[in-house]
């Protein structure tokens, strides 16, 4: 079964960023029927995520959190924009990932904020940093302002939630299930080896 | 089995009054305290070695040398030698050097360093870590066992006709152990040169280095040193003890929340919970320490890291005082009846002499 985990940086209840991440991952659901959905909301994590850039390594709950996406075969992130970016809050959580885990994966990047003026933050902040970590970006990033929720018009927030759900189906239909990865052992001989200098033997 | 402690070597404000001590007070202090270690029936001191404030202990050798002469049983090591900055010539000198002062009690663990800018300042590149430290231990292995080297590698100026002086003492090289928090290569390593396996398990929950120790074990097996269960394992701990579990938690609570490593952050009880620091009474420091054994597997050596986070050399004489007397008698008595059947001594200068004579022997 393919697995889609969300994470969702909002930090108000009810969240604005947590109603997008809610409408992206239910959009991508009509697209990939059986997908099995897994949310991640960072707010509660936030203390952890604190802890673990200060000692290393996440507590018991973060681990959970950190393991579902590492282990979702697709990722639906949605973040708040704050001072013309994606929050510290989602940068950290990205931050304690491990920086291969998303390698390959489709991603599908959204946000929420305040007026349209910053929503190419998505392309200038986060398709970067999620470049960075060689997973694959859908084509349509979405970004919702508080205009959005009210407007009805055709190319509105929902045609925009329906097509970049369905770029992400289309990607993760062609990709394969992620298996748990399990570091490749070299061998010592090997490990020696490489390191002979050119010019002996 | 052996139990000892081994120290950082940190200049840290103590936050309880604000003193720091100067480094030659932390210099001496760390003296006092590896002559504490023997007094109370350690057999293990090693120092960290460190080229950056606000750490002293820069040359091991020295300080270990020192140490050697005012002590008669104790086992001098280190927490880590490293093996990537290091010039592996002078390594293999220093600490062959070291062991005849020593007459045999020296062994080292070597270790990569994760402090980014000693590299450029010893001509070496941080991205080169995992390289440095295979193809610099090969020639230590190397320097230590054939009299006359030829070699050339990637790190260092060529060789031909070397002697490493002097040669090891009996002809039998300091025993190694190669630490690592997180890499595969290196429990590889060690496994490759039947060395042991040190992992410093004090800052991060134990899953972790039951894979890595795990890892070590079976390609020392692979390799033919024997099974995994004979494999050598050192681990760490962090303990702070007093006779009633609450004042120990007083006691060390304002250390721990302004600790170097992991101050402001975790609670010390989410802390306690999730990594082996263990804070309370004796009895509660041999229960945890136990569970090592349990989650590792029969193990060759335990070393305490007590002296930190700016405690007073009161306090750290005190701690050990309580670990010589009341911890390890029992540690070494429950660990005894529990270990299982053809698991390894720990290393020892005369038992690798004799094992090394009975192959002679043999063949």
């Amino acid at each position: 079964m393919t697995v889609i985990a969300v994470v969702s940086a909002g930090l108000s209840q009810p969240s604005s960023t947590r109603l997008l991440a809610d409408r992206l991952a239910e959009a991508a659901g009509r697209h990939l029927a059986g997908a099995e959905i897994r949310v991640v909301e960072l707010r509660g994590l936030a203390v952890d995520i604190a802890n673990n850039l200060v000692t290393g390594f996440p507590s018991p709950a973060l681990k959970e959190a950190l393991e579902t996406v590492e282990r979702a075969d697709g990722l639906i992130a949605v973040t708040p924009i704050f001072t013309a970016s994606y929050s510290g809050l989602f940068k950290s959580f990205f931050d304690v990932l491990d920086n291969t885990a998303l390698q390959g994966t489709p991603v599908l990047i959204a946000a929420t904020g305040g007026t349209a003026r910053h929503s190419l933050a998505l392309e200038h902040a986060l398709r970067p940093m999620f470049t960075y970590l060689r997973a694959v970006v859908v084509p349509t990033a979405v970004y919702a302002a508080s205009e959005d929720w009210g407007a009805t018009s055709g190319d509105g927030l929902a045609s925009r939630v329906d097509r970049a759900a369905g770029e992400l189906a289309a990607l993760l239909s062609r990709t394969p299930r992620k298996r748990p990865a399990e570091a490749p052992l070299i061998p010592f001989e090997q490990q020696l080896a490489a390191l002979r200098p050119f010019t002996t033997g | 089995m052996q139990f000892g402690i081994f120290t950082v070597g940190d200049v840290t404000t103590d936050p309880t009054n604000g003193a720091t001590p100067t480094e030659a007070e932390r210099i001496k202090a760390m003296v006092t305290i590896a002559l504490k270690a023997e007094e109370v029936g350690l057999d293990v001191f090693a120092t960290g070695e460190h080229h950056n404030p606000p750490f002293v202990p820069s040359s091991p050798t020295t300080m270990l040398g020192y140490i050697a002469a005012r002590t008669d049983r104790l086992i001098l090591s280190t927490s880590t030698t490293l093996i990537t900055t290091n010039d592996p010539v002078k390594i293999a000198e220093d600490y062959a050097m070291l062991q005849h002062l020593a007459d045999g009690r020296v062994d080292l663990m070597m270790g990569r360093g994760n402090t980014g800018p000693v590299y450029p300042w010893f001509g070496q590149d941080i991205r080169n870590g995992i390289a440095l430290a295979i193809e610099n231990y090969a020639l230590v292995h190397r320097l230590w066992r054939e009299d006359v080297v030829d070699w050339e590698g990637n790190f260092r100026t060529p060789l031909q006709g070397f002697t490493s002086t002097p040669r090891p003492l009996d002809g039998v090289p300091p025993f190694v152990w190669h630490g690592s928090i997180r890499s595969p290569e290196i429990a590889e390593q060690a496994a490759y040169y039947g060395d042991g396996f040190f992992a410093n398990n004090i800052f991060w929950p134990k899953e972790h280095f039951m894979r890595l120790i795990e890892l070590y074990r079976q390609r020392y097996a692979h390799y033919g040193h024997g099974t995994p269960e004979q494999a050598i394992v050192g681990l760490g701990g962090q303990v702070f003890m007093r006779k009633n579990s609450q004042d120990a938690v007083r006691e060390f609570r304002p250390y721990f929340d302004k600790a170097p490593v992991y101050g402001n952050g975790p609670s010390l009880e989410d802390f306690t919970e999730q990594t082996p620091l263990t804070v309370g009474s004796p009895q509660e420091v041999i229960d945890r320490t136990l569970t090592f054994r349990e989650s590792f597997g029969d193990y060759q050596r335990q070393l305490f890291l007590m002296d930190h986070a700016g405690l007073p050399l009161k306090t750290v004489l005190e701690q050990l005082d309580l670990l010589g007397e009341e911890v390890v008698p029992v540690l070494r008595k429950e660990f005894a009846a529990r270990r299982a059947e053809g698991v390894a001594e720990a290393p020892t200068h005369a038992a690798r002499v004799a094992a090394r004579d009975a192959a002679l022997v043999a063949n």
